[in-house]
């Protein structure tokens, strides 16, 4: 398969504390990778370095390469909007727009690539809403506050609102850890069917999840990435002697 | 057991002294509207409704009215909250999203020091410096270029309707950039990780994530800067001209509620020009009283949007 991510030496400080250490992966275009490790291991710190999130934090310092096809993103010429756009992300608690309705929140991102012609803008709404399997529970009520839905709703509102900007890359940071197991599953399926369109690349404590969503699965420990590998070897049959402790439960 | 028993009455004796305090915060209101209405009574009886549609106001003759001042206070509020607004919410956004941290705080409490200064101040800066200013160079350019309309004609005077809206729009910038300043600071940073994330620059970040979460708490500052406005007497006195007239042109003197109650009380020769200048203020207590009322409308119409559900 095509690699779509590539991860070089990277290594990233927030001040004096050395987050992620020298990690060196690859992702491959339309598969699911995993990143999995107890809690400050530098999981959702590698995710957000991929679409600069880290830009947003005056104190830390990434170095290393992150090439998206062949741009390294951490390029001086690379524009980090439009990196942004191209890798999209769904966060840990759903955070739609507040004063938005549902409506507005799937073309919000989209909208700001410019003017959006009604006719256009129903139909990424429709589209959008359908493929994360939203439409049938919404379609009523697209006019009123995104904020009124539940919470498992509120969070395939947010994954609607990503494809809409039509990302080739989608991070999540722990899509499901605040959701109850209905609606987490619904994400989980969803996961499945996005694979055919986008690189996926999820950060999950959820190590069940892990197994059941990814292709991929990638183990930190202390800012290290310990092992990757095939999911189905990496859970029955670990290299390392720490992925083996974390994923049997004797730690984390 | 001796302790809790102890302790009870320590509990009923704090809880009925909070009760006393918070009681006679709200006896104090009511002594004073009681007090205003009752003083205003001789005027109230004679002039009735005239007092506010009319605009004859003559001590010797004992005729009232108090419409030019009604006028002059909330034009010049309404006229300085509008060009005091945009300027407030761009500085707190300079100080939240855009200034490096030490420049942000430096800005924050330079605000800050301007809202300390006592209002004299702000008057002997207007009628020393400002006024001369907007009489030899602003008012006449304004005459040059927009006499067309009829808001910029007349002669340059200095002190005018146009003197009072300057003085009171630099006298409440701080107050609604600090609580602008803090509400955009209340944004969750997962509502702008939210805009980022979907491609957004800076500006656009701040119109899709911040400014909508943050618009109820706005319009609050917005409403407590139009309440400073209106009561504010010092400043406006000394640069507004103290002329009870109606005029469209904001070139010309005008006076204010606050100004001519702070101008007259001390020389009143009736009875009726004393219950006048009360009713002034019951008038302007119940303008305060509207100006409030509405303000909590409209947060509540805004907030109940949201129910709260706020991620």
């Amino acid at each position: 398969m095509k690699c779509k991510l590539s991860i070089r030496n990277l290594n990233i400080h927030f001040g004096d504390n050395h987050a992620v250490k020298n990690a060196t992966m690859e992702v491959a275009e339309n598969s699911v990778t995993a990143i999995i490790g107890p809690s400050g291991c530098g999981k959702s710190t590698v995710l957000r370095s991929i679409n600069r999130m880290h830009d947003l934090t005056p104190s830390a310092r990434v170095t290393g390469a992150i090439m998206l096809d062949d741009t390294d993103i951490y390029d001086r010429s690379v524009d980090p909007v439009t990196i942004r756009r191209r890798v999209g992300m769904v966060f840990q608690k759903p955070n739609p727009f507040p004063a938005m309705s549902v409506y507005d929140n799937v073309v919000a991102g989209y909208k700001l690539n410019g003017v959006l012609k009604k006719g256009d803008a129903d139909e990424i709404v429709e589209s959008c809403l359908k493929r994360v399997a939203l439409w049938d529970e919404v379609k009523d009520r697209l006019r009123t506050g995104a904020v009124e839905l539940s919470g498992g709703q509120q969070q395939r509102l947010c994954i609607a609102r990503t494809i809409a900007v039509k990302p080739e890359v989608i991070l999540m940071d722990e899509p499901a850890s605040a959701l109850d197991p209905i609606s987490t599953l619904k994400i989980e399926e969803l996961i499945e069917e996005l694979k055919s369109k986008y690189t996926i690349v999820i950060v999950t404590h959820n190590m069940q999840q892990a197994a059941r969503v990814s292709d991929v699965t990638a183990f930190f420990y202390l800012g290290e990435l310990v092992e990757i590998g095939e999911t189905r070897k990496v859970f029955t049959n670990p290299e390392k002697k720490q992925t083996e402790d974390y994923i049997t439960g004797r730690f984390g | 057991m001796n302790t809790t028993t102890t302790k009870k009455y320590g509990d009923r004796i704090f809880r009925a002294i909070t009760l006393l305090f918070a009681l006679s915060i709200l006896i104090i209101l009511l002594v004073m509207t009681v007090e205003m209405v009752s003083e205003s009574l001789p005027s109230l009886r004679k002039f009735g409704w005239g007092f506010i549609t009319g605009s004859d106001w003559d001590a010797v003759h004992g005729s009232f009215a108090a419409l030019p001042y009604l006028y002059g206070s909330v034009v010049s509020s309404i006229l300085a909250i509008l060009l005091a607004t945009p300027l407030s919410v761009g500085t707190a956004l300079f100080i939240t999203e855009l200034a490096p941290h030490k420049v942000g705080a430096v800005t924050a409490s330079l605000v800050e020091l301007l809202a300390a200064i006592p209002s004299v101040i702000y008057g002997l800066w207007g009628i020393l410096v400002m006024t001369p200013w907007l009489q030899s160079t602003v008012e006449p350019f304004m005459i040059e270029h927009f006499g067309f309309l009829p808001f910029f004609r007349g002669a340059p005077y200095g002190v005018s309707m146009l003197a009072a809206v300057c003085i009171l729009m630099i006298m409440i910038v701080p107050i609604i950039t600090s609580i602008t300043k803090e509400v955009l600071m209340a944004v969750p940073s997962s509502q702008k990780e939210a805009a980022i994330a979907l491609g957004a620059t800076r500006w656009e970040m701040i119109r899709i994530a911040v400014l909508p979460y943050g618009r109820s708490g706005i319009l609050g500052a917005v409403i407590l800067g139009l309440g400073r406005a209106i009561g504010e007497t010092m400043a406006v006195t000394m640069v507004i001209g103290n002329t009870p007239q109606i005029s469209l042109s904001l070139l010309s003197p005008a006076y204010t509620m606050p100004s001519v109650i702070a101008n007259e009380f001390a020389e009143t020769t009736t009875k009726l020009h004393a219950s006048a200048l009360m009713e002034i203020g019951l008038i302007l207590l119940v303008v305060t009283l509207i100006i409030n009322f509405m303000a909590r409308m409209l947060l509540w119409s805004v907030t109940r949007k949201w129910k709260g559900g706020v991620a």
